[in-house]
């Protein structure tokens, strides 16, 4: 067993895990992050999705003992506090991106870092930038429009002036609360 | 003043964004292998490896002994118990119907059939502890080609049989009354096209890998399984393991696409159905995606040989079919039907005089076939329409004029077919002028024509196909009458709460169609409630407790008749609470835009609402003489006859005549669906089924090797299109209402998968055409494009 530390979605656990668990399988079993869905066992469906480091991976690829000292954001963690959806998972409900819904999570957090890296992409770039997840059910198509759609939105807010600078330092994101296991 | 007594449809037609969506997208959705349960086990399964093999030794007892495992057992220790997995279509009496146990006792005969089982505290351990078993395999020959299989001497894959041959199935239009005789009416024929095409064989590769939980110790032995059918699946359990019906609890979650792919009982089921048992614990079983490719029923997987007589006008004289069906090693829950279901559809859209359809359902050493996306009738489409752009291309004529000069007219509605089906309504003429208007079809065919001139290696094609299907599944009366054990009625069930909120119980059971969002569309309309005040609740049998679920396109076609149905009756029912609500005579009172109001009363009048006739119930203190205190309903609908969509799909590829890559150009889609209540969610559908028959068309294809080793055992080797390898397309519709529905709607889930393919294939090989190439077996790979482009004569 190895001691490993990471934070998802915003919560920070320290668990002993077996050198060979994947990371997926501790989100879902240990962590009961099920919201991050196992699709296949060659890293082909992109299902598992999630952000590492702030970079998307598929997490049936990654060792949970790789994540140690890591933030994780699974698709449960995209939205708000408030509950306020991401533009992504916006756009994904706007443009009918979804129908079963299974391949979501991991298009949906594929989807945020691919607009992580490219503000702007064509719907070409969007398609490749894609090909790793796959959808059975929607053709892609809504997928791309949503994803288009949600680049406009976020740049729309980024280049939006920045609010007023608050008269006392912001009060500090809270601390990770501990869960102990 | 004139009173109205139309019911608003503020709700029907509007491109609602969907309710499912807010748990979907938020990671918050309940899959059946999310499910946890005090002390549950989990269990992995041992397959076989071996096509075909005697089980000379099986020894589970080694597995006991490794860390966490509870129990482990194989066929052998439940042959007498375990009972045997159900196919529920008698096609002919004389059907060759072997047992199918699921888990095999003494011999294997494919690779991938469950041979023992380990059960374990997690699923880890479960699956380290199989290769403890101890199986020896004396290995038996394999048989994997279906004209083999037929052969003399062939090996034989259930030997008791003395037959790979299930059962010979036969139409004939004369014989049935429905047309001529096919050598008659084809005497004088000036042209006939005779052709092999072959459906290779699919996989459904549904994204969410396949799921059973199992408590046994509830007083209802609850089993929750990623399903398309609940209902069915409680009955079945019922029948083969025997436990009493009403001990039996089938709950379908949140269930991912499907496809037909979930239309089954299955051996894993069943398993873990006896694991449970066996130790008293909860179990749960959970797919790989590797055990899912090679275990999970199969689809397709035909050979269509086709005989297409005409004049050299283009009318035609005669259509004969000899379908050859893999069935695979065994018969599934539906197996040996699905090729019969496409016995109605080789006619297409066409007038015929005579046809004759002869179907073989053969058995081999491969995963059994079943549904699969439009089950039969995506085969038979793709049949008739190559067909037509091959006789089209033999006749010198353009294909939609071939078309043209068959097809049934707007006029000549309802029509009787050849294939003694009647056909409700349609208008291919305007759906096809659509569809060429949209996609440019002359100036692409200007185009073509240039290009062709110019010998540029990037030839364009130009693919037509215009079909039609059968939609809402079925009328008992027909599925009995072929041999199908149940029938094809719907139920719906509306409770109306005390606070004017609604919920809505519907047998159908939706997973990913957005039955949520659709339901409750028609019920606020037909209640005169909000959209947002409606819940509508599915898949599991204690709630829901009466349906037939979901397949064949038929939930919305059969279920939301139902559901129309029991809506009106809450309507009636409240009638009288309003008119006494209202002091007022019950015949004087009238429902219009979710009031009841006296006849005559300014349509402004306030009158009453739903929710105070629900309110009234409620309390129940002043009720109308003699009333029942409820306003609650349910209504069971069987349909009268299918529905039957059509539409026109245009199909422009480029192929490269140097390297075999094919390019979709352009694709426009015009679908007749009838009557549309949430067009966001048609369009959907429409996008997913073409995406899937042009995975059929270019990239999809199930491979054995010849030990009978599937060699497409996972996503990177079956190749399942990515974003990347699919276009835009065009999506419109035209829009003519099914007669026989209350909303006129007629069903959307399978068209597009039935209508691209041959679009998709008969774009390459109209591109190919003037090097010599009349056919390509799917998948269109490049290999396949560049080895056709090589061997055809290119005078």
């Amino acid at each position: 067993m190895t001691r490993i530390s990471i934070t998802v979605d915003g919560v920070r656990y320290d668990d002993d895990v077996q050198p060979r668990t994947l990371l997926v399988h501790h989100l879902r079993e240990r962590l009961g992050k099920v919201g991050t869905v196992v699709g296949c066992d060659t890293s082909n469906c992109g299902s598992c999705t999630v952000l590492m480091g702030g970079e998307s991976v598929k997490s049936c690829t990654v060792l949970a003992v790789q994540a140690d000292g890591l933030e994780i954001t699974t698709v449960e963690g995209l939205a708000g506090s408030d509950g306020e959806l991401h533009p992504v998972q916006q756009a994904f409900h706007d443009r009918h991106a979804l129908q079963c819904g299974f391949c979501t999570p991991g298009m949906i957090m594929s989807a945020v870092d691919l607009l992580a890296e490219n503000p702007d992409p064509t719907d070409a770039e969007i398609r490749e930038g894609l090909e790793g997840n796959l959808c059975r059910c929607t053709g892609y198509q809504n997928i791309v429009r949503a994803v288009r759609d949600a680049a406009a939105t976020m740049r729309a807010g980024a280049s939006e002036p920045a609010p007023a600078a608050p008269e006392e330092a912001p009060a500090p994101a809270p601390a990770p609360v501990e869960v102990g296991s | 003043m004139t009173v109205v007594d139309e019911r608003p449809a503020a709700e029907v037609g509007a491109p609602r964004k969907r309710k499912e969506d807010a748990r979907l997208i938020t990671g918050r959705t309940m899959w059946t292998d999310n499910l946890t349960l005090p002390g549950m086990l989990h269990l992995a399964i041992l397959r076989s490896p071996m096509a075909h093999a005697r089980i000379t030794r099986i020894d589970t007892a080694p597995a006991l002994a490794a860390p966490g495992v509870v129990a482990a057992f194989s066929g052998r220790d439940v042959a007498e118990t375990q009972g045997s997995l159900p196919c529920a279509w008698v096609v002919t009496d004389d059907m060759v119907h072997p047992d199918h146990p699921p888990l095999a006792v003494d011999e294997v005969r494919h690779v991938g059939e469950p041979v023992a089982v380990v059960v374990a505290r997690d699923a880890a351990s479960a699956v380290d502890a199989l290769g403890a078993i101890d199986v020896e395999y004396e290995p038996l020959p394999v048989v994997l080609e279906m004209d083999e299989a037929l052969g003399e001497g062939a090996a034989l894959v259930h030997s008791d049989k003395g037959t790979n041959k299930s059962y010979t199935w036969i139409y004939d239009s004369a014989e049935a009354g429905h047309g001529q005789a096919y050598d008659a009416a084809t005497a004088e024929a000036e042209v006939v096209l005779r052709k092999r095409y072959v459906q290779q064989r699919l996989i459904p590769a549904f994204m969410e890998p396949r799921s059973v939980v199992v408590d046994p110790t509830a007083d209802q032995v609850t089993i929750w399984s990623s399903t398309q059918i609940p209902h069915v699946l409680r009955v079945l359990i019922a029948l083969v393991t025997g436990l009493p019906e009403h001990k039996i609890r089938v709950i379908a979650p949140d269930v991912g696409g499907g496809f037909g792919g979930k239309l089954q009982m299955t051996a894993e089921e069943l398993i873990t159905m006896m694991a449970a048992r066996r130790v008293g614990k909860p179990a749960k079983y959970t797919e790989t995606r590797s055990e899912s490719l090679l275990a999970a029923h199969h689809g397709r997987d035909m050979y269509q040989d086709v005989e297409l007589a005409a004049r050299r006008d283009g009318t035609l004289l005669g259509l004969r079919v000899r379908l050859t069906a893999n069935m695979g090693a065994y018969l599934a829950l539906l197996t040996p039907s699905v090729p019969l279901l496409g016995r109605y559809m080789y006619n297409g859209i066409y007038k015929l005089p005579a046809y004759r359809f002869e179907c073989t359902g053969v058995f081999t050493n491969t995963t059994p076939t079943d549904a699969y996306r439009g089950a039969g009738r995506p085969e038979a489409t793709y049949a008739i329409e190559r067909a037509m752009d091959d006789l089209a291309a033999e006749l010198g004529m353009d294909p939609i004029e071939l078309r043209r000069r068959n097809w049934i007219g707007h006029g000549e509605f309802p029509f009787h077919t050849v294939a003694g089906l009647t056909y409700d309504s349609g208008d291919y003429e305007a759906a096809t002028d659509k569809a060429m208007s949209l996609f440019g079809y002359d100036e692409l065919r200007r185009e073509q024509a240039a290009r062709r001139e110019s010998r540029d290696p990037v030839q364009l094609g130009i693919g037509v196909s215009t079909y039609t299907e059968m939609c809402g599944l079925a009328p008992s009366r027909w599925l009995g009458s072929l041999g199908y054990a149940a029938g094809g009625w719907e139920s719906a069930s509306v409770r109306m709460l005390p606070t004017g909120k609604v919920e809505v119980l519907t047998g159908t059971s939706p997973h990913g169609q957005g039955h949520e969002t659709a339901w409750s569309q028609i019920a606020a309309d037909q209640l005169g409630v909000a959209f947002e005040d409606v819940e509508v609740l599915h898949g599991d049998t204690r709630t829901a407790h009466k349906g037939l679920d979901t397949y064949g396109s038929r939930s919305l076609a059969v279920g939301g008749f139902a559901l129309v149905n029991a809506c009106q009756k809450v309507v009636d029912k409240a009638k009288p609470i309003a008119a006494h609500l209202l002091e007022c005579d019950v015949a004087d009172v009238e429902f219009s835009a979710g009031r009841f109001r006296v006849r005559g009363a300014p349509a402004d009048a306030e009158g009453k609402t739903m929710a105070d006739c629900a309110l009234a119930v409620f309390a129940a203190h002043d009720m109308p003489g003699g009333a029942e205190p409820t306003l609650d309903a349910e209504a069971v609908y069987d349909p009268t006859d299918f529905s039957f969509p059509h539409g026109t799909h245009l199909c422009a590829t480029e192929v490269d005549t140097e390297t075999g890559r094919v390019t979709v150009r352009s694709y426009v889609a015009v679908d007749d669906v009838g009557k549309v209540v949430n067009p966001l969610i048609v369009e959907g559908q429409v996008h997913g089924g073409v995406a899937q028959g042009i995975a059929q068309a270019l990239f999809e294809e199930a491979v054995y090797d010849a030990d009978g080793n599937l060699l497409t055992g996972t996503f990177v080797d079956y190749t399942p299109p990515s974003s990347a390898d699919l276009p835009d397309i065009v999506s419109d519709r035209t829009e003519t209402p099914a007669p026989d529905h209350p909303l006129g709607i007629k069903g959307v889930g399978e068209a597009g998968t039935i209508a691209s393919t041959p679009a998709v294939v008969n774009a390459i090989v109209d591109a190919l055409r003037p090097y010599g190439v009349d056919d390509i077996r799917m998948p269109c790979t490049p290999e396949r494009v560049w080895r056709a482009v090589q061997g055809g004569d290119r005078s």
